[in-house]
């Protein structure tokens, strides 16, 4: 590491191949930055950053050495860390590179080190989020267009567009990304990622309240009385993704639980951009495979 | 009738079906139709009593025929019934696919005149998601026993996932409590699903558009603890159903009493909830963990430890092949720690490949230690916490809920030493304290 020089801060557009120029700049310099920032991004710089111009040439050509030199799976992490809400994402990212460049394809595998640690979480934090919400988003239907909202820590529209996009094709749908400001539509077979900020929906009708009403009816009744178990419950559905559920926005004036008092992050809606969320606590989500309380009883009615 | 109190009351009488998953399949949609089904399995909600909702679960009808003991839907039982069309149940399938409420359907029916009729009816409502909707969501159906053969494959053609609940442990109690039923009646689809199934996969060589049999394989339920069967018995069907149906999932469900019979446990027993889960981790340790029914149980200890479970209770009864070297164990032996899981264990094999690990780089790739560290060793050294504190074992092992159910704080450091006449298993920790 001595061979690199420390200098001041990068700044880029905030685009993929923005950081990958960074990480271009870095490696042509051998010089380390003290932080990469997105444009706009809140910052209080000791001297002014340095701005780095968006090449697409020289973007593809550090995107194309990264699967030869080190590995697909690599090309895979640093993208989805780059969607992820790592602290401080860019300057991992430059770091893993550095490692990966250096050892190989083993670098995926070296889960001692604290850097590749903590890029594996947090891209398991990311799919793992992105996977909650393939099931938690509900769609709203409004003069036949769908309409979702989602608050994601991570920024996960782009993995959830062609699952959505695969599984109604024929439909007309908005994914509003209320914490990026950002919103996945979809229509005739088109997909797009657009900015979106402060959208406001028109009410729903009669019809689509009745179709609520059955879910929410289904939703009470399919719990078996008795056997509540609310920690459970949280444990696999975490209270922060509750408000934009059908059947459970209405539970989320409940008292909360200690556990969740302490967490403010996990009530409410996050401020994005200032996401910090500790490596740690990324963690928690890739822990438990096997869970013990997901298990079904019971023997009365069957057929 | 209106729908909704029609869901509610079909609802409510699906809902201790413990067979709901929607993994096994994946399959994308056709550009002309609604849906496509995951291999992974997603869950779209957790009902309060914690299990995953993943799929609309639902009877096609309640108002049955026969005359099943432990069922509230048994002819003779006064409760409310109800039954959908299937244009109903199809619409509204789709309705919820729509807005994300669900992965598809779980439908099973009482029987509604008889088997055959009760068939059709089931397949009518797959036929119109499958060919007016284009629906290529999941779908698993109930097979009927007793319905025509013929009539079940046209049912299975349409769905991911049949099956057929095995209902009790032993022929005999079948026979006791639910007298419409039969053990060939139910083998019977059993088996036509698994010859399907095979039968498909050859067929799929030649034609990759042959029409799929129930492409995610079957499963089956039984009920436990309304009849007299051991563990052991129902850990051996289980093997067996495994290997003889190649069974995707066997099901346990504790018996809850909610009629009164004299054939059954009265009505205040309570639901052998311990034992289910029980169960349940030796059904993981069957499927996932290459351990046999016959190492987890046998004829001298019919019956599942209360206090530990399975995995541990075997470990410690084979404590001569302890501790394991992590650098060096095989991933077999690694499955067999306390503790460690199949995902630990894999991350443990692919890790060490990269550099011999000692403990800070175990817990760094996640492996949570509680209760492996009595088991293992690292670069030949044991863990601290095992040389030093050896009584903690015990309440390491223990699982939470034995804890619990012995009045033990959770997570604290604990020596039942002074009081083994807790215990109804002291063998268990003498065998503790004599390896330690
Ligand atoms: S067949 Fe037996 S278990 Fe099924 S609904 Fe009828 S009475 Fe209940």
């Amino acid at each position: 590491m001595s061979d690199r020089r420390t200098v001041a801060a990068y700044q880029y557009d905030g685009s993929f191949d923005g950081l990958l120029c960074c990480v271009f700049e870095s490696f042509l310099h051998k010089e380390q930055p003290l932080d990469i920032l997105p444009e706009g991004a809140e910052q209080f710089p000791l001297c002014p950053p340095k701005v780095i111009e968006t090449d697409r040439k020289k973007a593809q050509r550090v995107a194309a050495s990264i699967p030869k030199k080190i590995s697909p799976l690599a090309a895979e992490w640093v993208r989805g860390g780059f969607l992820s809400c790592a602290p401080h994402r860019e300057l991992l990212l430059l770091e893993f590179l550095r490692k990966g460049y250096r050892t190989g394809p083993q670098v995926t595998r070296m889960m001692q080190d604290e850097t590749v640690a903590a890029l594996f979480r947090a891209v398991q934090f990311l799919e793992n989020e992105a996977h909650l919400l393939k099931g938690f988003l509900r769609f709203v239907e409004r003069n036949g267009v769908l309409t979702a909202v989602i608050d994601p820590k991570n920024f996960v529209l782009p993995l959830l567009a062609p699952h959505f996009a695969g599984r109604l094709p024929r439909e007309t749908f908005l994914i509003y990304d209320r914490s990026h400001g950002m919103a996945l539509l979809h229509r005739q077979g088109e997909l797009r990622i657009v900015p979106a900020g402060g959208i406001e929906f028109t009410p729903e009708n009669d019809t689509e309240r009745e179709y609520q009403r059955l879910w929410k009816q289904f939703y009470d009744t399919i719990a078996i009385e008795g056997r509540q178990n609310p920690k459970c419950r949280m444990t696999h559905c975490p209270r922060r993704y509750w408000q934009n559920m059908t059947e459970l926005c209405g539970e989320i004036f409940a008292p909360l639980s200690q556990k969740s008092l302490k967490n403010p992050a996990d009530s409410g809606i996050m401020e994005e951009k200032h996401r910090r969320i500790s490596a740690g606590k990324a963690a928690v989500y890739d822990l438990h495979t096997e869970s013990r309380c997901a298990r079904d009883s019971g023997a009365h009615a069957r057929s | 009738m209106d729908l909704f109190q029609k869901l509610t009351i079909l609802s409510d009488a699906a809902k201790y079906d413990a067979a709901c998953t929607s993994s096994g399949v994946d399959r994308s949609g056709g550009t002309d139709g609604i849906g496509n089904a995951q291999a992974c399995g997603i869950c779209h909600s957790f009902a309060a009593d914690g299990r995953c909702i993943s799929l609309l679960k639902v009877l096609l009808s309640n108002a049955c025929v026969y005359n099943c003991q432990y069922c509230v839907n048994r002819v003779t039982n006064d409760t409310p019934r109800a039954t959908f069309t299937a244009r109903e149940l199809a619409d509204l399938t789709i309705q919820f696919y729509r807005r994300n409420y669900i992965e598809g359907l779980f439908l099973s029916s009482g029987i509604l005149k008889n088997p055959d009729y009760t068939c059709e009816q089931m397949t009518e409502v797959l036929r119109i998601l499958r060919q007016e909707y284009k629906f290529y969501g999941y779908i698993h159906v109930k097979a009927i026993p007793g319905a025509d053969p013929l009539l079940i494959e046209r049912m299975a053609l349409l769905a991911d996932r049949m099956s057929v609940n095995i209902e009790l442990p032993s022929e005999q109690s079948l026979t006791t409590l639910a007298p419409n039923k039969s053990r060939p009646a139910i083998l019977g689809p059993m088996r036509q699903i698994r010859d399907g199934i095979s039968q498909n996969q050859t067929d799929i060589v030649r034609s990759r558009h042959a029409p799929k049999l129930a492409p995610a394989g079957q499963s089956t339920q039984m009920i436990t603890g309304a009849t007299p069967e051991t563990d052991f018995q129902i850990l051996r069907l289980s093997e067996a159903l495994y290997k003889k149906y190649s069974l995707k999932r066997v099901f346990f469900s504790a018996y809850m009493p909610v009629v009164e019979s004299a054939l059954l446990p009265s009505l205040d027993t309570r639901p052998p909830l311990l034992r289910e889960h029980r169960l349940y981790q030796a059904d993981w340790l069957l499927r996932f963990y290459g351990f046999k029914a016959r190492e987890i149980l046998d004829e001298a200890h019919p019956n599942f430890n209360p206090f530990l479970d399975p995995k541990c209770n075997w470990a410690i009864h084979h404590m001569e092949l302890f501790p394991v070297e992590i650098n060096t164990a095989s991933y077999e032996m690694l499955l067999r720690v306390p503790g460690i899981g199949v995902r630990s264990a894999k991350r443990i094999v692919s890790a060490r490949r990269t550099g011999s690990l000692d403990l800070a780089a175990l817990k760094k790739i996640g492996v949570v230690l509680k209760r492996a560290q009595y088991f293992i060793t690292c670069r030949g050294k044991l863990p601290d916490a095992a040389r030093l504190r050896s009584e903690n074992m015990i309440r390491a092992v223990l699982s939470d809920r034995a804890a619990a159910m012995l009045g033990l704080p959770q997570g604290e450091q604990l020596s039942l030493f002074h009081d083994p006449g807790m215990l109804t298993r002291e063998d268990v920790l003498q065998c503790l304290t004599g390896e330690l």
